[in-house]
């Protein structure tokens, strides 16, 4: 089962931009294309930990600002001869409203 | 006997569903029909031909009067209806009651009347109705009348388009940053306005309308940002509100439209709805194909028939003769989604589709959509296009066709553009080269010249001359900018100039991108192009910054980041030292680190502190050292003659003076600069971009200096006898640069490049040609030249941009 929680308005977040909602296990990164899509990845490079949100926002990628891995922001894999993933978050967005799932985040906390 | 239908609303939908009605069961109901406006119901769609004296308005009348007294319809037009008496089951209106077995309410919408004041003056009008038309066209045929439209959707575009056409003078406001942003994308947006502008319409988009000002009458809008545009008419199109009055009022449900079922009905089961004033599913439309499929369902349900509205996929054509532009499908949504895109520069032509699991989910379309229903019918259909993926985007007369021309940006090309700056030689002159027998580069240069001096322009001579020899000249392979074109930083820099060409989608789409919007590598690029060529026109993208630059503060490992307060000359005073100190102690620092550029770092500060110790730093009078950014860093200087019993000059002042000067300027990478006052150079000067040595004649200025991976020493640029010439010769260099190099080359690599001697003829030599340089530099300076901490310490910029979007560690435990 979803949880669905409203952490913003779609606006608050600029295209090909990016924004964190910190938890309590760490920071998950909200990003907005240029066209308006949504997704939510944990903010923390598969490489050394880089802040995702604040990288480059190209198509429905993200390139980390410390070392330049190119993550995909659809699977949370690494792209091209980089090997690595990291965890996503279902997002999705109402009435301009963004809307985090966070089962994942509750059930690690469980775990 | 037979039951009463009222309907209130005789528009569209109302239109389409008393046909279906009257169809399917001409005696079911004894029909009243109560309608706004004095006439019956036209097209409404086809208001925008009418205003541009395309069609009249005989011409797009569907249901007149007669028609509906064929139909045993009591037609009450010219009557609104003012009250629903839910409870009594009858309407009221100015001639009284009238009572209803069932109600179907179909009003419509009524244009977004933006709130600022004035809004209510005569001359202010929206675009829905046959009086509107009327109103506009008797504006237009005053001669030199304005016309400011207020929105460029749709609507308000065909709007400016007929009465541009009926000779006004038009301006589009519009408050997103491409027009029509619903249904295009930035790239189609991007060939609309052009084609718009190209026929003498005034677009501004971004524009912010703070006021309509006028006493009697409108005669002027005024923007946020001060600029007044006189105007004889103001049409409201910023977009359409349901007309729900008549609903809420009854006590029905209402969000933003009526709510109604699959079936249309209301929350009252002997009240319907249909048309623009309902909302289903959450949703509100404003074309018309879901609205005739509504108005076909509710004539179903007022026969106690089955039937459910499913919102269909719905098109956009813009109606304007001799623009061809198609869009269909969300391209909001959908994970997993790719997009094909092709852009013929030549033929502005832009043609996107976007995928999901090999089925069609959008297309745009800009310049040749005659392939639109091909790709309409497969979305449509979800048709598997797994198949013919490859050349889907070439339509249905090329299947397994053509690839895409990777020389089409160069050939594209008005004979006209500018291909080499430095002589001033246009692609004409090289077309006409090479007809002349020219065939390679060493040919072209000899006989022109192009290509002979900084040597930049090499790339697009090569591909002029493989446009035009076609398979007779192969281009030596130079590597391209980026994976999303084919051309190089040089060509592409050209392109923007020669073209003049002002925004990122205007440059991808001329120069033929093959990508939606860029990538992480040619967006920083493209932006510092834009900015250095157009430094009033463009606006900084901060999104296509690298995040140092983006958050004017250097990113650590640990994701924190750090402040450094600009030390001008590498002077600083006890006050200064304390704020410092202060700051330090107040947002726990955790390093305090002196630099090798004379000034103090704070590192390990955390994202959201950095607003408020930006803000403390201000207080103390200090600004942000850019210690981050590709532009200038540092003017690191010795004591001078103030101090030293060896200085020859006041180094300190020329090394404060450069960099009051040259500050917050941005540059192809890095600039830094230092200032000895004498030849013992304690400034370590030779081994910066740029270093000057004070001797007792004068100043010697040196370039090109080195001292990271690569080591180098400065080389001779010129020797001068005052400081003002120190100044000019720098301040030319700089400028030079900033319009020659390549992005991330530093001025070493540049100079190696185009030759010392070229930047010599430009920056010393020719006194007209360095002054001219020096005023470029000072225009781009009057936006630059400022502190982007003072300008996002904000309250507003916290909120919208330091601060986390939400803290849900701060939720009660579950």
């Amino acid at each position: 089962m979803n949880a669905w929680i409203d952490i913003a308005a779609l606006n608050d977040i600029p295209r090909q931009g990016a924004r964190v909602v910190k938890t309590r296990l760490g920071c998950v990164a909200i990003f907005r294309t240029g066209e308006d899509q949504v997704f939510a990845l944990d903010d923390s490079c598969p490489h050394k930990n880089g802040a995702l949100s604040e990288g480059i926002v190209h198509g429905a990628s993200v390139t980390c600002p410390l070392h330049s891995w190119v993550i995909s922001l659809e699977t949370g894999l690494a792209l091209g001869a980089d090997e690595g993933q990291v965890a996503t978050h279902q997002v999705r967005v109402e009435q301009g409203r963004i809307l985090l799932d966070a089962t994942r985040l509750a059930a690690k906390a469980v775990a | 006997m037979t039951r009463k239908l009222v309907v209130i609303g005789a528009g569209m939908a109302s239109g389409q569903m008393l046909e279906s009605l009257t169809g399917i069961a001409p005696d079911a109901y004894d029909i009243t029909l109560f309608g706004a406006e004095p006439r019956g119901n036209y097209n409404r769609i086809m208001l925008s031909p009418v205003l541009a004296g395309e069609k009249s308005y005989d011409e797009i009348v569907t249901h007149d009067a007669a028609w509906y007294r064929d139909q045993g319809i009591t037609c009450r037009f010219g009557e609104p209806v003012v009250k629903i008496d839910r409870s009594q089951k009858h309407i009221v209106s100015a001639a009284g009651v009238t009572p209803y077995d069932k109600l179907v309410i179909a009003t419509g919408s009524a244009s977004f009347i933006i709130p600022v004041s004035g809004n209510d003056l005569p001359g202010v009008i929206g675009f829905r109705d046959m009086d509107d038309v009327e109103q506009m066209l008797a504006a237009a045929r005053k001669p030199g009348g304005k016309a400011v439209i207020i929105g460029g959707g749709l609507l308000g575009l065909e709007a400016a388009a007929a009465l541009n056409g009926q000779g006004m003078e038009v301006t589009v406001l519009h408050l997103m940053g491409n027009l029509m942003e619903r249904q295009l994308d930035p790239a189609a947006g991007y060939l609309l306005q052009k084609e718009l502008e190209s026929r003498g319409i005034t677009v501004i988009c971004k524009a912010f309308t703070k006021a309509i000002l006028g006493k009697e009458h409108v005669d002027a809008v005024l923007l946020e940002d001060g600029t007044i545009l006189g105007a004889d008419l103001v049409v409201m199109a910023a977009g359409i509100r349901p007309e729900t009055r008549v609903a809420t009022d009854a006590g029905l449900h209402v969000e933003r439209g009526i709510v109604v079922d699959d079936a249309m009905q209301t929350s009252d089961p002997d009240i319907l709805a249909v048309g623009e004033c309902v909302e289903h599913n959450e949703t509100v439309y404003g074309l018309v194909a879901p609205l005739f499929d509504m108005a076909k369902v509710l004539a179903q349900s007022l026969i106690d028939e089955p039937a459910a509205f499913v919102a269909p996929a719905v098109s956009t054509k813009l109606k304007v003769t001799g623009v061809d532009l198609f869009s269909v499908g969300d391209f909001a949504e959908g994970e997993g989604r790719e997009d094909i895109v092709f852009r013929d520069p030549a033929r502005g032509i832009y043609k996107r589709i976007i995928l999901r699991d090999d089925k069609i989910i959008g297309v745009v379309m800009y310049g040749d959509t005659s392939d639109s229903s091909w790709f309409f019918a497969k979305l449509k259909a979800g048709e598997d296009i797994g198949d013919i993926r490859d050349t889907l985007i070439f339509g249905p007369a090329f299947q397994g066709g053509a690839q895409a021309d990777p020389l089409a940006a160069v050939a594209a090309l008005p004979l006209d553009a500018e291909i080499c700056g430095c002589n001033g030689v246009c692609k004409g002159s090289i077309v006409t080269a090479i007809s002349d027998g020219a065939t390679d580069l060493a040919a072209i240069k000899a006989v022109t010249k192009a290509s002979a001096s900084c040597g930049n322009c090499s790339g697009l001579v090569e591909q002029v001359l493989a446009s035009t020899l076609g398979d007779g000249f192969v281009v030596p392979a130079e590597s391209p900018m980026c994976g999303c074109t084919t051309l190089t930083h040089e060509d592409v820099r050209r392109i923007i100039k020669s073209q003049a060409l002002k925004t990122m989608p205007a440059v991808m789409q001329e120069c033929g991108w093959s990508s939606l919007c860029g990538c992480a590598s040619c967006r920083p690029a493209l932006n510092f192009y834009l900015i250095a060529e157009w430094p009033l026109d463009y606006a900084d993208d901060a999104q296509s910054r690298f995040v140092n630059e983006r958050n004017h503060a250097n990113i650590q490992k640990d994701g924190t980041f750090s402040v450094l307060p600009r030390m001008w000359g590498g002077m600083t005073t006890p006050d200064e030292l304390r704020a410092i100190a202060d700051a330090a102690d107040k947002y726990n620092v955790p390093a305090v680190k002196v630099t090798g550029g004379q000034r103090i770092d704070l590192l390990g500060v955390k994202k959201e502190d950095l607003p408020d110790i930006w803000a403390d730093l201000n207080e103390a009078g200090m600004v942000s050292g850019h210690a981050y950014s590709k532009g200038l860093r540092t003017v690191k200087t010795c004591v001078g003659t103030d101090f030293c019993r060896f200085g020859t000059q006041d180094s300190t002042g020329l090394g404060v003076k450069l960099e009051k000067i040259l500050w917050g300027s941005w540059t192809p990478h890095k600039v830094k600069l230092g200032v000895s006052g004498c030849p013992r150079n304690c400034a370590e000067a030779t081994c910066k971009d740029i270093g000057i040595i004070c001797v007792d004649s004068g100043f010697e200025v040196s370039v090109a200096g080195a001292a990271g991976m690569e080591l180098k020493q400065t080389e001779a640029l010129a020797k001068v006898a005052t400081e003002q010439e120190a100044i000019d010769v720098t301040v030319a260099f700089v400028q030079l640069y900033r319009e020659n190099a390549r992005y991330l080359h530093r001025a070493y690599k540049w100079v190696a490049k185009v030759g010392l001697d070229w930047v010599k003829a430009r920056v010393v030599d020719d006194p007209e040609q360095r002054a001219a340089l020096c005023a470029r530099f000072e225009l781009s300076q009057s936006v630059y030249r400022q502190d982007p901490w003072a300008a996002e310490s904000t309250p507003e910029f916290k909120e919208k941009k330091w601060a986390p979007l939400t803290d849900l560690t701060l939720e009660a435990a579950e």
